[in-house]
């Protein structure tokens, strides 16, 4: 096989005239990092939100979760991109839709795709945080009623602070889910990880090199990542309390 | 932004399903069988005694699990060429193309999800069970195959069913390859006729029935297997 390795070619300047190739990538892992932080506060706020509806006694509530899960999760994630990218503001009133098409670059990718993954990602959250929520047995949000909380304070105090803890490995996967989806906003024209690899790709024919750089790089975050929430499991853990294990089963 | 204009759906009605879903379907179809089958080698592997089985099974599925689809799409794009050379010993990268790359790669892929539920189901059936296969004369591949694997499936259908379904939605992915899978075909409509909008809703909307359909089934299906066990 006639492949020509050179692993110099990080050191190399990039197409952009300003930095090393090892830079880019670095740069885009920033974007990469950037999107799945802003997209996972949302996730989160609104997973949180919708899991709770739909274990309250309020049918209506209840369903209009249901609806909004199977609706975020039953379209690739690419379309729902689209969607916001494409199709939003062409929807919109005239005045705002043109704005939006007129933000400088990095950003008029950058806040689609955060919509974007934010939304399809709560959909995902919501339904770990409905299962941790359901795992407890009756009698804690019982028991929180008949202390004299409201609905509401049962949640607050009671309820969610032992299913957050029920549920942070899942999370821990949610999280890594997101950080791997973010790639999927290249096609929005984001170059975050994948994409500055792509580049270097195109520009350099130095192939497996982008690419290998990009795998470790993932690999590397993943394990910070997993660190990271092992840490927390340990610091919040609730000392005599062993949570039911694997909420949410599945296979991965 | 000049009224809906959805003739434009009825005009290429033909191209998206003919072409477009014909392709999505039949990638979905052979990466899902190809992938449980290869994931279940993958699954015998990783709970095989021998290091040096589990050892590179759980590497390729951890490895796999950790970097997104479409890094695997280009890694799969750029690099079958050349494995495909080194099997037949050709001094240069051999024509895959871009259907025939994105079949494997969606294969490769998906065997590390598919085998992290075949080993749930392989480790749902009772160790009871191999032994008395194995007191009963039969090796280990007669074991697997007649007792432990038939089970294992059964228990693990709903799960692959769901997981096959992620995978229909990842198909759309390919659209990074300019392949015409259902997602390709109405992007090309789209931006051929200047009807994004319209295309991409109905693209959404497809998607949609066609997901939410499977499952409704699958959580049938599930409801099935509940009263017989």
């Amino acid at each position: 096989m006639n492949y020509n390795w050179n692993w110099k070619i990080f050191f190399e300047m990039s197409a952009d005239g300003r930095h090393t190739w090892l830079a880019t990538l670095f740069i885009g892992l920033g974007w990469t990092m950037l999107t799945a932080i802003c997209a996972g506060v949302i996730a989160f706020l609104l997973g949180s939100a919708l899991g709770v509806m739909r274990t309250t006694p309020h049918k209506w509530l209840v369903r209009l979760g249901n609806a909004y899960v199977e609706l975020f999760r039953n379209i690739p994630l690419l379309v729902q991109l689209f969607l916001w990218f494409f199709v939003l503001p062409e929807l919109l009133p005239k005045g705002i839709g043109t704005a939006i098409k007129q933000m400088t670059p990095p950003w008029a990718s950058f806040v689609p795709a955060v919509i974007g993954l934010g939304l399809f990602t709560a959909a995902r959250v919501s339904e770990q945080v409905r299962a941790g929520i359901q795992t407890l047995s009756r009698g804690q949000g019982q028991a929180g009623t008949a202390l004299g909380l409201t609905l509401p304070q049962s949640y607050r105090f009671v309820l969610l602070p032992m299913a957050y803890r029920i549920i942070l490995p899942p999370l821990t996967s949610e999280t890594m889910n997101l950080i791997k989806n973010t790639s999927v906003a290249l096609t929005i024209g984001l170059v975050e990880l994948t994409a500055a690899a792509r580049s270097m790709q195109e520009f350099t024919f130095q192939v497996f090199e982008a690419f290998t750089a990009a795998t470790v790089i993932y690999i590397v975050v993943n394990l910070i990542v997993v660190n990271l929430m092992r840490w927390l499991e340990k610091s919040v853990a609730v000392p005599g309390f062993v949570g039911p294990a694997n909420v949410g089963g599945g296979g991965h | 932004m000049g009224g809906f204009d959805f003739n434009v759906i009825e005009r290429s009605i033909g191209y998206l399903f003919k072409e477009g879903m014909t392709f999505t379907l039949a990638l979905t179809g052979m990466a899902a069988l190809g992938g449980i089958i290869f994931g279940t080698l993958l699954a015998m592997m990783r709970l095989s005694s021998h290091r040096w089985m589990s050892l590179p099974a759980t590497g390729y599925v951890n490895l796999m699990r950790s970097i997104p689809l479409l890094l695997v799409i280009f890694w799969f794009y750029f690099l079958v060429p050349y494995i495909g050379a080194w099997i037949v010993g050709s001094p240069r990268p051999i024509q895959v193309g871009a259907y025939a790359s994105s079949v494997i790669t969606f294969t490769m892929f998906e065997a590390a999800y598919y085998s992290e539920i075949m080993r749930a189901g392989i480790q749902s059936v009772s160790r009871g069970q191999v032994w008395a296969g194995y007191a009963l004369g039969l090796n280990y591949w007669q074991t697997m195959g007649t007792v432990v694997l038939p089970q294992a499936f059964r228990n693990m259908i709903p799960i692959l069913l769901t997981q096959t379904i992620i995978l229909f939605q990842d198909t759309s992915l390919v659209y990074v390859l300019s392949i015409t899978d259902f997602l390709g075909a109405a992007s090309k409509i789209a931006q051929r006729d200047g009807r994004l909008v319209e295309m991409y809703l109905f693209a959404a909307l497809v998607y949609f029935v066609v997901s939410f359909a499977l499952s409704l089934l699958v959580k049938q299906l599930q409801r099935k297997i509940a009263i017989i066990r």
